[in-house]
């Protein structure tokens, strides 16, 4: 397991990882992501290096799946250039275990890399009978490959809290935690069932649609933020952070952290379009990862201070 | 080649219904309705943002679909009757039953309007939406046939409507891209990935993530997620539920075998629906054997499109089914010389009728299929689908392992296919294809 937090008492009750539940225990936690391998691998160890720098709490790296059905084109993008440079799960693994960051890591992908993974899935095709018989592992061997990594949760957009259970079990087994995604339509008993699998923090979707920065952000974020009220999970907002401004706002509205992706990946697509070095890229990565830590940091302190409604 | 399925023909009259009646509600009907599960197949892997989406379908498909709730399948049979002209033929192939010393009938599904079965399913879902006050559709088109079948439902129940196609396939497709121009559709291109069906896919799903709301994505074979699967078989199912009477009706007895082809599978679960309780009738699902069975796993590429016979257990575009991926996972690129069959995944319910070993599943390959394509032309007067064509592959290779009256459904016609015969034929010698020297000169 990671040693790279040390453990506090914070409310380690929550989930399995102590170093996540530290991440949120003591001011807002700034998640960024990046699709790991994009554009090349050696870049994008230094442009999480970069993140880490700029004062991420938690580091939400990308493992690209072929048909990534959640992303819109921004991280769709990054995805394909990651896949073209032969990102894998196994180089995926060895990325995540060269990193030497202090923030703790979390897995995004879709589920059938989770599921293959150590099945051979594929390589018997050819010569497959037609009886269909197949030798799927299911999600364990990803999860204890992960944890061996260093991995500390998971995060799988196209994974329904319905047919969890499986992973759910193997990431208690590892101790990682496995996030879910809670959208602004999630309400009623589907928002009961998806927090009862949830552990680590909630990724509050902002707004419907797929991933991609925004310059406003939705009425939709404080409505969920006040449904998720009840629940004694952190709250991370996602979809459409991209400015301090925007980070300030969602964590004065009661946000416990800001997940930010599409806006860091069209950093790394700018310096691939315009031949950027890897050491310019890297430094607007960590600039804008400042700006957004700073403005959560500004949004709790305005939160903190008492006001005449609270 | 594989072998093939059961070769029974023991069915008695004692052992049959024939009273043409086809009741819905039997066992392999009723497979799937209630929660969306085949066996270890099916299921709903979904974003959370289309749950809702999901779960309002799943309602609306009970209550209209399987309860006919303000007669909405009374409606839906009338439209196919009156816009799609049903009911289809089931047509007695002398010349075939000749050649193969067996009855062969074709389902003329190439006589639905717009020249496919795909406006079965098309109209059922655009009606649906209209029932569940959705004001937009949207959908993905692979060779365009369901995207034309989508455009023209669209413009006869006068709803808005956006096809998303890779872009790829338009400059394959362009007479197809015209024909949904023509019924008032937007063509919206995809350049992700090869931009083929798989990539459309998953765009229309992330336009649907958006839209949820006022939007109805009409899904076009039985794939994805929980209820399309048997959503679409349900409206497909006219097919077999027709050809079980007629077959009933012309030779007092159920037949021996039906074939379909199979890409994702919606003209094979159609075709299959109605004879699956029918254990003595085989059942056989060809699929596109490209130009090879094996695999190229550096380059990600399948240089065929049989996910049932080839493929391995996984989960895409929103359910577990049978794939084509490399042992990472990561989908492959299928290919086929029908842009129809060309999708690396299958519908679950054939997966798990394949595992049961009530579907045989065989793969056909490109020269059997345009093989199959000229000898149906010449001998019959009918120019199919290339996807089509691969059944009647089929039934060149394995007609003496088959019973006494054999089923093939004619899913489509090949009008659309012309260009690409002229192409693939001229790089072939085959016995029953004209000369093509006046048509490989440069037209």
């Amino acid at each position: 397991m990671s040693e790279r937090v040390t453990e506090t008492e914070a409310n380690v009750e929550t989930g399995n990882s102590a170093a996540i539940a530290a991440a949120f225990a003591d001011g807002p936690a700034y998640i960024p992501y990046l699709a790991v391998g994009d554009p090349d691998y050696e870049a994008s160890l230094e442009y999480v290096r970069a993140l880490d720098r700029g004062g991420a709490d938690v580091i939400e790296l990308g493992l690209p799946f072929s048909e990534p059905i959640a992303e819109g084109p921004t991280i769709q993008g990054a995805l394909v250039r990651s896949l073209d440079a032969g990102m894998t799960p196994d180089r995926f693994f060895a990325f995540a275990e060269e990193l030497d960051v202090e923030a703790p890591l979390v897995c995004m992908t879709y589920y059938n890399l989770i599921y293959q993974y150590g099945s051979g899935a594929g390589e018997a095709q050819s010569a497959s009978d037609a009886s269909g018989t197949t030798a799927s592992g299911g999600p364990r061997p990803f999860v204890e490959r992960a944890a061996a990594a260093g991995i500390e949760g998971l995060v799988v957009p196209d994974l329904p809290a319905e047919e969890a259970d499986p992973l759910r079990e193997a990431c208690d087994e590892f101790g990682l935690d496995l996030v879910f995604i809670v959208a602004p339509t999630t309400v009623g008993d589907r928002l009961d069932r998806i927090m009862s699998q949830v552990s680590g923090y909630v990724y509050v979707q902002a707004r419907l649609g797929t991933t991609g920065a925004r310059s406003d952000v939705s009425d939709q974020t404080t409505e969920s933020l006040d449904r998720l009220d009840d629940y004694d999970v952190p709250k991370a907002v996602g979809f459409g952070i991209s400015t301090g401004e925007h980070a300030e706002r969602i964590v004065a509205g009661g946000a416990d952290g800001i997940i930010v992706g599409s806006a860091l990946v069209d950093i790394v697509a700018d310096g691939v379009d315009s031949d950027l070095s890897t050491a310019a890229v890297a430094d607007r990565l960590e600039a804008l990862s400042r700006e957004l830590k700073d403005g959560a940091e500004r949004g709790y302190a305005a939160r903190a201070e008492p006001t005449g409604a609270q | 080649m594989s072998e093939t399925g059961p070769t029974t023909s023991e069915t008695t009259d004692a052992g049959v219904s024939t009273d043409g009646a086809t009741p819905s509600r039997r066992p392999g009907r009723e497979r799937g309705r209630a929660d969306g599960k085949f066996g270890r197949y099916g299921g709903q892997y979904v974003p959370e943002a289309l749950m809702p989406a999901i779960e309002e379908l799943t309602d609306a498909y009970e209550r209209y679909v399987l309860d006919n709730e303000d007669g909405f399948m009374d409606e839906f049979r009338e439209r196919l009757a009156d816009f799609g002209g049903r009911p289809i033929p089931l047509q007695r192939a002398d010349r075939l039953s000749e050649r193969y010393d067996r009855e062969v009938f074709l389902k003329r599904e190439d006589l639905l309007h717009g020249g496919a079965h795909k406006l079965n399913n098309a109209l059922g879902q655009v009606l649906l939406a209209k029932y569940m006050g959705k004001e937009r559709i949207i959908a993905e088109t692979g060779a365009g046939q369901h995207g034309t079948a989508t455009a023209m439902a669209a413009a006869h129940l006068d709803m808005p409507c956006e096809i998303y196609m890779g872009e790829r396939d338009i400059n394959r497709q362009r007479p197809n891209v015209f024909r949904m121009k023509l019924n008032g559709a937007e063509v919206n291109p995809v350049t992700a990935g090869r931009g083929t069906l798989k990539e459309a896919i998953s765009e229309t799903m992330r336009d649907w993530a958006t839209t949820v709301e006022n939007t109805h994505y009409v899904i076009g074979s039985v794939v994805g997620p929980h209820p399309f699967p048997v959503m679409v078989r349900d409206f497909q199912a006219v097919i077999s539920e027709e050809a079980r009477a007629q077959a009933i009706e012309k030779t007092g007895d159920l037949p021996t075998d039906v074939v379909a082809c199979a890409g994702g599978g919606s003209n094979t679960m159609g075709a299959f629906a109605a004879f699956v309780d029918d254990d003595p009738v085989a059942l056989h699902a060809i699929e596109a054997g490209g130009s090879t069975l094996e695999v190229d796993e550096e380059a990600g590429v399948a240089p065929n499109s049989a996910s049932l016979y080839a493929g391995e257990e996984g989960v895409l575009h929103g359910a577990r089914t049978k794939l084509l991926q490399d042992s990472d996972g990561q989908i492959m690129e299928s290919h086929s010389i029908s842009s129809g069959l060309d999708y690396a995944g299958v519908g679950p319910e054939l997966a798990y009728l394949v595992d049961e070993g009530r579907v045989n599943p065989v793969a056909v390959d490109d020269d059997a299929a345009l093989a199959g394509f000229h000898r149906l032309s010449r001998t019959e007067g009918i120019i199919p689908a290339l996807e089509t064509a691969h059944a009647f592959g089929f039934l060149e290779e394995h007609h003496e392992d088959l019973g006494e009256r054999v089923i093939v459904n004619v899913s489509g016609r090949g009008d659309k296919d012309l260009d690409a015969a002229i192409e693939e034929t001229d790089k072939r010698d085959i016995a029953e294809a004209p000369d093509m020297s006046m048509f490989t000169g440069g037209i």
